[in-house]
């Protein structure tokens, strides 16, 4: 198969980005997304079609669609055309003979482009550290059934942690806004109960700290719900926001004041 | 304030300004012949909501509603539009992608432009900021809402302002409805659908209201 791509290319973070045109051809139609980006790198490499040669940069780990790292925004669709899929799933054989695909990085001022199609997504790990963990030590592997957890709200939680904070959502949203991944991490705690301690600090800090990184918020348009590779459900964000007024209403930090000693 | 308090704000004066909006409606029905004495009862309303004490005190919420509803969205709008300085080159549409919530704040705009000239043609009149609308009315003093309507719908231009306006006003309810439960964290596996089926049925029943006072104007 033989395509047109139209890639963003752009330096570092400061540079000033632009499209790029290349032709790739013979590309098989059992070839990923990614390996197509691969070919097309060893053609610049090899071939030196440009100089200086500059291999197009995009972020890729697992391959397996559970890791997160791929994040190409394809044709005005997060991870490419297909539904509940990352890019890395993506085969060429989903596109037509002679297509031409416009690649570009996650646009959010929170996510800076690194170079090309590489995005900076520590922003969500900040919001991770904010709350997005349990601090109480859980000592060795507990029994099971020690602590109950109904069937139905496993489940749930277990919806929530598929989230692989891969920011399609961020992507996709026409905010730019990460209500769908911070619901999903504040979700995955408020329905287990190792998670209810520290649920009210947790929601009202994660939540601060998406707004400080310059997040948009959410006009409820579900965009992101349907770019998730995860199918994560906009029912976490009902469940976020619910969460959020309990916590406003019942509960404030206490402000520390001094050191310890 | 973090957004999702100020969304909290949003919904809750949003979703207050919706239930006056019935209250509103049922009031402006009968300038309608839907009744014998129509006018009569029209009048008897329009007395008691400028001269009961209790409604003095709702038109302080109903614009507290207002100023919180319109500058909460704005300024969130505002950070929505600085959260993504740059856009992409190609955008499709997406699967569950409401068109209603996308323009939520364009069809809000029109919204405000058609409550400005509402206010001018009534609440201005009724404060003595403003003359009454002339007309083949004569209108008999400045609570005198019966006759300013008739003034005002008897000009065929206005009548269709009017129903494009509304319209638009559709459009953002539409949004509105189920969006202002979803913000205030209220979505549930049987509730929800039901909600957006009274969502649906609330933006078209209620501006259609609305929009049958000009229609049978323009068509007498």
């Amino acid at each position: 198969m033989n395509f047109t791509l139209k890639i963003w290319r752009q330096e570092n973070s400061k540079a000033k980005g632009r499209f790029k045109t290349y032709k790739i051809e013979n590309i098989s139609p059992d070839c990923s997304f990614l390996e197509m980006l691969d070919i097309l790198n060893e053609k610049l490499i090899h071939d030196k079609i440009e100089l200086p040669v500059d291999p197009v940069a995009f972020d890729h780990d697992c391959r397996e669609g559970i890791c997160g790292m791929c994040s190409l925004y394809i044709n005005g669709h997060p991870h490419g055309p297909e539904q509940g899929t990352t890019v890395c799933q993506v085969h060429m054989r989903k596109f037509q003979d002679g297509d031409t695909i416009v690649i570009e990085p996650w646009r959010a001022k929170a996510f800076p482009i690194i170079k090309d199609l590489m995005v900076d997504r520590s922003a969500f790990d900040k919001i991770i550290q904010e709350g997005g963990y349990i601090s109480a030590s859980t000592g060795g592997v507990p029994d099971a059934n020690s602590i109950l957890v109904s069937k139905e709200y496993a489940d749930m939680a277990m919806d929530a942690a598929a989230c692989i904070g891969c920011g399609a959502c961020v992507a996709a949203c026409k905010n730019a806004s990460a209500m769908l991944f911070v619901a999903a991490k504040v979700s995955q705690f408020a329905l287990l109960p190792q998670g209810h301690p520290e649920a009210k600090r947790r929601v009202q800090a994660m939540v601060s700290k998406m707004d400080e990184l310059g997040f948009g918020s959410c006009t409820n348009t579900y965009a992101c719900e349907a770019e998730c590779p995860k199918n994560i459900s906009v029912e976490h964000i009902a469940r976020m926001n619910r969460e959020f007024l309990k916590s406003k209403l019942t509960h404030a930090e206490k402000k520390r004041i001094g050191g310890f000693g | 304030m973090t957004s999702l308090s100020k969304k909290v704000f949003v919904s809750l004066a949003g979703l207050f300004l919706i239930t006056f909006l019935l209250l509103h409606l049922s009031i402006n029905l009968f300038i309608l012949p839907i009744t014998p004495n129509h006018e009569e009862t029209f009048r008897q309303a329009v007395h008691f909501m400028t001269t009961s004490p209790l409604i003095k005190v709702m038109e302080v919420v109903l614009f507290a509603a207002f100023i919180i509803h319109i500058f909460f969205a704005v300024t969130l709008q505002i950070e929505n539009w600085i959260a993504r300085p740059r856009g992409y080159k190609v955008w499709q549409k997406s699967r569950t992608d409401s068109p209603f919530s996308k323009l939520a704040i364009y069809t809000g705009i029109f919204v405000l432009i058609f409550l400005i000239i509402h206010f001018m043609n009534f609440y201005f009149v009724k404060q003595g900021w403003v003359s009454p609308p002339e007309g083949a009315y004569e209108v008999a003093d400045k609570h005198d809402f019966y006759n300013m309507a008739l003034n005002l719908f008897n000009n065929p231009v206005y009548c269709v302002l009017y129903i494009v306006l509304i319209i638009v006003l559709g459009f953002h309810l539409h949004h509105a409805f189920q969006a202002g439960f979803q913000s205030l964290g209220l979505n549930h596996p049987i509730y929800t659908p039901i909600i957006k089926i009274l969502g649906w049925i609330y933006s078209i029943l209620v501006p259609l209201g609305f929009i049958s006072i000009p229609l049978y104007f323009l068509i007498s």
